[in-house]
């Protein structure tokens, strides 16, 4: 699906990842750990495209993602779900707007999606919110919804930077648990945390694999943390 | 993009764009208060034009045959003249002016009544030319010879001073719109930067979430092109009304009237809009892509 093939990244004060290899496999479960400023948030733009590694390629579907040009970047963005650690969201449109935007710039027509986009903020427990204004939004509500926008366009590979970073436990449970599911449904799943009773649990309901960052290099952790 | 979606949009797609009130309102006024600026350029351009061609025309055609002669020979020469010019080829008309004619040519200056029997007032003769024209110099020469007080004067010199100042006027009318067109390019890409700096938030999330530039660009250079549409259009209605309640054309006022629109040169301001659109197009697609390309 992904994969990094001994990608470095300089962001001019020295090297913060250095010979970092990893696949994701398709169907699998994976945590990106580390300390904060360890370089999880860039390792995770970079499979998104966001980013470049200064060296080293990334390959996303069979794609060089470096030679990729901009419309073909657009086209990759729409099949890799990403909750951005801030949600990203565009305070002057509703939640359901926001949730449905990947669908309007892809030019989809939303009265055909409606049914869909309904079970979908149904999925996240929004229906009630679905007009509301991000700013109106709590914490746990914004990751929700910043979940479902990323899920809206059925990706294969869903990547999710601290989705639990400022949501009380029984909130980051109840994320883990829809990006369990999600995974169940068949699709790959990246979550970058720090929060390592969230991992703990989250080996209870599925079998996820755990990548560490320490010292500029990426590790398979090992199974007790 | 088509020119229809251009016009006719995408209600979706408009949302994804925060409206922006102010600088919506100055693109309209920037693009309005231009063409209102271009369509009396044009108005100027096209009057020098007609003036310098007129006055071209009519003066090239025409010349006068002055007859300076003592009152008893008076008659004679000009009989002499009148068959010289008759006999000549490229000479279509020629026309004695009768000496009341003269009398109104002289009373804005001397007064309505001159008693032009006791001064000495040259014979004045009318000779309109063919196409093609008369060879000046060879009528001058057999003048000269036959009918010694017989001077043809055929206006070059006053009428070229005449005709390269209505061109001037004309070039400069031509420079003046081109400059309000690059003027009108300039602030709507001003106007466009602001805006899309104001918005980077937004344009970032769109790129985020999958958007392709021309999506994103199409949204502002659409905005942009129907103010500056809908501003010109103001305009240049505005613009005409004042031309079409100028002065008419009029023996008293001179060259000063007459400077409008006449006929189908009325329909000339009404290419302004569309040109005032495609200007706010190509300055915000331009500016969009520059944009665009400093995201990932």
């Amino acid at each position: 699906m992904i994969e990094l093939d001994n990608i470095a990244y300089n962001y001019g004060e020295g090297e913060l990842l250095s010979n970092v290899s990893v696949q994701l496999a398709p169907g699998s479960f994976y945590f990106l750990t580390g300390p904060s400023g360890a370089g999880k948030t860039t390792l995770l733009k970079m499979c998104y495209g966001a980013l470049a590694p200064t060296a080293g390629r990334v390959r996303a579907f069979n794609m060089d993602v470096n030679g990729l040009d901009r419309d073909q970047m657009a086209y990759l963005r729409r099949r890799v779900g990403v909750v951005h650690q801030d949600c990203r969201f565009l305070d002057h449109l509703t939640l359901i707007e926001n949730i449905a935007l990947p669908l309007t710039v892809s030019g989809k027509d939303l009265s055909q999606e409606e049914a869909n986009l309904h079970e979908l903020l149904n999925w996240v427990g929004l229906s009630e919110r679905a007009h509301a204004l991000p700013p109106e939004l709590s914490g746990g509500e914004r990751q929700r919804a910043a979940l479902a926008r990323a899920v809206i366009l059925s990706p294969d590979v869903i990547i999710a930077d601290e989705p639990t970073g400022n949501v009380d436990w029984e909130m980051s449970q109840r994320l883990l648990r829809l990006l369990v599911e999600l995974n169940n449904m068949g699709k790959t799943v990246l979550v970058a945390t720090h929060d390592l009773p969230l991992i703990r649990a989250a080996k209870n309901q599925v079998q996820a694999r755990v990548l560490r960052i320490s010292n500029r290099q990426l590790a398979l952790a090992g199974v007790d943390l | 993009m088509s020119a229809r979606n251009l016009i006719l949009g995408d209600a979706q797609a408009d949302r994804v764009v925060p409206p922006s009130g102010f600088t919506a309102q100055l693109t309209l006024f920037v693009a309005g208060a231009m063409a209102f600026l271009t369509v009396f350029a044009l108005a100027l351009s096209v009057a020098s034009g007609r003036l310098a061609d007129r006055w071209a025309d009519e003066l090239a055609g025409a010349a006068t045959l002055r007859i300076n002669a003592p009152a008893d020979q008076r008659q004679a020469q000009t009989e002499a003249a009148l068959t010289i010019l008759n006999q000549t080829p490229g000479v279509a008309n020629v026309r004695v002016i009768t000496s009341e004619e003269q009398a109104a040519m002289l009373s804005p200056w001397f007064g309505a009544d001159l008693p032009l029997d006791t001064l000495p007032v040259p014979q004045l003769v009318e000779v309109l030319a063919d196409n093609p024209p008369y060879d000046a110099t060879g009528l001058r020469l057999r003048l000269q010879a036959e009918v010694p007080g017989a001077v043809l004067d055929d206006h070059t010199r006053w009428r070229e001073p005449l005709v390269d100042a209505a061109r001037a006027l004309r070039r400069l009318a031509v420079v003046s719109i081109l400059l309000i067109g690059g003027a009108t390019a300039a602030m709507i890409t001003l106007a466009a930067n602001a805006a899309l700096a104001a918005n980077s938030q937004v344009i970032e999330v769109l790129r985020l979430v999958g958007a392709l530039d021309t999506y994103i660009a199409h949204a502002f250079v659409r905005r942009f092109t129907l103010r500056a549409l809908l501003g010109a259009a103001v305009g240049v209605i505005c613009g005409m009304l004042g031309i079409f309640f100028l002065p008419a054309a009029s023996e008293e006022g001179g060259f000063l009237t007459g400077l409008g629109f006449s006929g189908l040169s009325w329909l000339l301001p009404l290419a302004i809009p569309p040109l005032g659109a495609l200007v706010a197009f190509l300055a915000t697609t331009r500016a969009a892509k520059k944009r665009l390309g400093a995201l990932t």
